[in-house]
């Protein structure tokens, strides 16, 4: 047997160069895969049609600091949000122990520190402290959020056809991994506390929750060794496999609810996009001397196909609805205050976000795990034999469920990180209208009647100003105005 | 709603292009909205307006016959062409008119003008008549006393969507209710959580999708266990998690749903037919309870 494999024989400072080694192999290759899955996924967001962001950066920058960090609208559901609010600070407070972390695992092991931010002193203990008590606070919380998913019946916005199977996995694994993280980390702080009781040290930092666990792990000075390790690089390669599942996770929320804010609409929420192909052809129609600007050519000149109106598949829409589809942590808020969803007709506005993202991710690339929504009966979905000629519309969004929408603004209203399902419902509803005449019979009914009477109903032209016939008012003097 | 006064006079509605010929410009122009020209229903609030806008003699005017459809529920539908073909023709009347202000009554025109009109060439200073008649009541300009009293009555606001989280209109209503000295009760769904009474987005000129309920039943639903105080009808609404205090019971004679919108008013008007409900509560838009409040009905 060579020398090399018996442990006794191991010179230490091997085992901790191989130990930072392994560490900064595992870090190259985290990242390498993360940043891979994020070009894939920022490719599917860029196939969406262009967006005037032209505005003011400061209105943008504050509405980022309300909403995306300060959770502005998270508080309109008082539970929810305080629950949300202990991971949130917790998932933001622990990445400093992160950072230590790091700096441990590739420089600590060489040069035999351990623990490198200790030197912030009365800081690192606050630190280490509120560290323990988020954690603990952390595991609460996921354990009422599971609650809240799982028990019998579900909070009603935990159900419906689009959080079935993988969706409905995805939420509950997150769920898990938070926990076990936090658990690595006390295994850590706890085996680390006992070895150095043991060794008649003093560990830096206060650790309120470790403290009450001493008792629970074994006196041996070699197995707390192995324990302490073996929580460190759990917990450290589990924040790094959590990452890397982000991009197949409704929980990449964490990351792209700052840039979806950022590019949110700033217009009054009734305002609708206007098109600006159909504004030069109306004008051509109403005035013969308007010249139609050209049309956009590719960069090497040549003719670009015609964009249709509205949108069928995702690479119709404003790529900011597909960075929509990233951002959505499918809470299902929009669903819940949806008058059509909530009087049982089959819109669920998280369902059509959910689709954009399972459309992309057919369509273009998908990141490790893509497992899209199937949808049957329940959904009033045909099987889909085609996959690859199954448009966004038709093949994951049916016209029935956006004609069921009011256009009340009350899902865009309710995301807690600005989505706006009704935009793509009516690019949609223009497809459907402009390009396929698709519209219910009864819409096709009201088209007509303002081209022809000016006005939505089959009235005549000529009665619109009988209203002031025969009006007449009480006699009272005017009160004059108050200075 | 009030008994015929005494002694009435005739309006007749000045119309934009008798004073362009007299090269006189309005104050403001009112902006009627299909719904306030031809539905039987809305027209009384267009007329209750209108002798409100004479009584407070401001110089106004409307488009008459020269009105045409903003195409609000054409875009809202997905037809983008109509919407710009009305909307174009609306503008080249409106600019033509030189006409810089519009008071309208219906939070969809209100909506499209405003919002929709600038990118197609017409920039206009727009106001809902929640807002203008909050004004005319905050410059004392109308008292709401005179005529009918509407104190101790209870009154409930219903939203609509493109006032509300549409345009933040949220506080102008209310304030012209306040100043009826009724009792006001909000419902559990109210401001930026309220609920739709259904009819927009084009809804109105379509059978709704199959599904268990109309959702403007749902939403008298709503209104009428606010308006009795029936609190476990209120526990269990869909898209609130929050709790509500819904004090003790009430006779639900006299009460009244108040509106802003045409659509909204069709919608709670047949929910309280359907609910059988119509010979106790009454659905009135603001203009009319001011109108009737102020005793300037005829």
């Amino acid at each position: 047997m060579p020398t090399i494999l018996r442990p006794q024989t191991f010179p230490p400072y091997l085992y901790r160069m191989l130990q930072s080694l392994l560490f900064a192999l595992l870090l190259v290759a985290a990242f390498g895969l993360f940043i891979w899955q994020v070009r894939k996924i920022r490719a599917n967001i860029l196939v969406g049609r262009d967006r005037d962001m032209s505005g003011n950066a400061a209105e943008r920058f504050q509405k980022t600091l309300l909403v995306a960090f300060g959770q502005q609208k998270m508080f309109k559901r008082m539970t929810p949000a305080l629950l949300h609010l202990v991971v949130y600070v917790g998932f933001l407070v622990i990445n400093i122990e992160v950072i230590e972390i790091v700096i441990d695992g590739l420089f600590g092991n060489i040069f035999g520190f351990h623990r490198s931010l200790k030197f912030l002193g009365p800081v690192y203990d606050v630190l280490m402290a509120t560290n323990e008590i988020l954690a603990a606070l952390v595991i609460a919380a996921v354990a009422a959020f599971w609650w809240r998913r799982n028990s019998n019946p579900p909070l009603k916005r935990f159900s419906g056809p689009e959080l079935r199977m993988w969706p409905k996995l995805d939420a509950n694994i997150i769920l898990y991994i938070e926990v076990a993280l936090m658990l690595a980390l006390f295994f850590m702080n706890t085996a680390d506390l006992k070895l150095h009781e043991l060794r008649g040290e003093d560990l830096p930092g206060t650790f309120p929750v470790s403290n009450l666990l001493v008792g629970l792990l074994p006196s041996a000075e070699g197995t707390l060794h192995v324990l302490e390790r073996l929580g460190w690089w759990i917990h450290i390669t589990g924040i790094l496999l959590f990452l890397n599942y982000l991009p197949s996770s409704k929980h990449f929320h964490i990351i792209m609810a700052f840039p979806n804010v950022w590019y949110s609409r700033l217009v009054p929420q009734g305002q609708f996009s206007n098109v600006e192909s159909i504004t030069n052809e109306v004008k051509a129609m109403m005035d013969p001397s308007f010249v139609v600007p050209p049309a956009p050519t590719a960069p090497d000149g040549s003719a670009l196909a015609p964009t249709p109106f509205g949108a069928k598949d995702v690479d119709d829409l404003p790529w900011t609805n597909l960075l929509n589809a990233y951002s959505c942590t499918e809470c299902g808020r929009c669903t819940s205050v949806c008058p059509a969803n909530l009087t049982g007709k089959l819109l669920s506005p998280r369902k059509i976000i959910m689709d954009t993202r399972d459309r992309m991710e057919e369509k273009y690339n998908s990141p490790l795990i893509f497992r899209p929504n199937v949808y049957g009966e329940e959904a009033k979905h045909e099987p889909i034999t085609d996959l690859a000629n199954a448009t966004l519309l038709r093949g994951k969004v049916t016209p029935e469920e956006l004609w069921a929408c009011t256009t009340c603004n009350a899902c865009v209203e309710s995301c807690p990180v600005n989505i706006n399902p009704l935009e793509s419902i009516i690019e949609m509803r223009r497809f459907l209208v402009l390009e396929e005449s698709a519209a219910p019979n009864s819409l096709n009914v009201m088209f007509s009647n303002i081209e022809n009477n000016g006005a939505p109903w089959a009235f005549s032209p000529s009665d619109r100003f009988n209203w002031a016939d025969d009006l007449f008012a009480a006699e009272k003097p005017a009160k004059t105005a108050v200075a | 709603m009030t008994p015929e006064a005494p002694s009435k006079k005739q309006i007749n509605v000045p119309v934009m292009a008798d004073l362009a010929a007299r090269n006189e410009s309005p104050e403001i122009l009112f902006w009627v909205g299909c719904a306030g020209a031809f539905d039987d229903r809305y027209k009384r609030v267009t007329r209750a307006f209108v002798r409100i806008l004479e009584h407070v003699g401001t110089k106004y005017a409307v488009l008459g016959l020269e009105e045409s459809c903003t195409g609000d529920p054409a875009k809202r539908a997905g037809n983008e062409f109509l919407f710009q073909m009305q909307a174009m023709q609306n503008i080249t009347t409106l600019n033509g008119y030189g006409i810089k202000k519009i008071v309208t009554a219906c939070p969809h025109c209100f909506n499209t003008i405003k919002n929709e009109y600038p990118a197609l060439g017409g920039d206009y200073e727009v106001i809902h008549h929640s807002t203008y008649l909050q004004q005319l009541i905050n410059e004392g300009k109308v008292g709401v006393t005179g005529g009918e009293s509407f104190k101790g009555r209870r009154i409930t606001f219903h939203d609509s969507c493109y006032l509300g989280r549409a345009n933040n209109i949220y506080e102008a209503p209310r304030d012209v209710l306040a100043a009826l000295d009724a009792d006001l009760v909000e419902m559990k769904r109210s401001r930026a959580n309220g609920l739709c009474c259904g009819a927009g987005g084009a809804q109105m000129w379509k059978e709704a999708e199959p599904g268990k309920k109309e959702i403007n039943i749902e939403r008298t639903e709503e209104a009428l266990a606010t308006l009795a105080g029936k609190a476990e009808a209120l526990a269990n609404l869909g898209g609130v998690e929050t709790e509500t205090s819904a004090p003790g019971a009430h006779d639900l004679q006299g009460s009244i749903i108040a509106v802003s919108c045409p659509f909204c008013m069709t919608m709670m008007s047949d929910g309280v037919k359907n609910k059988e409900q119509e010979s106790k509560v009454q659905v009135f838009d603001l203009a009319e309870l001011v109108a009737s409040a102020e005793g300037i009905n005829a």
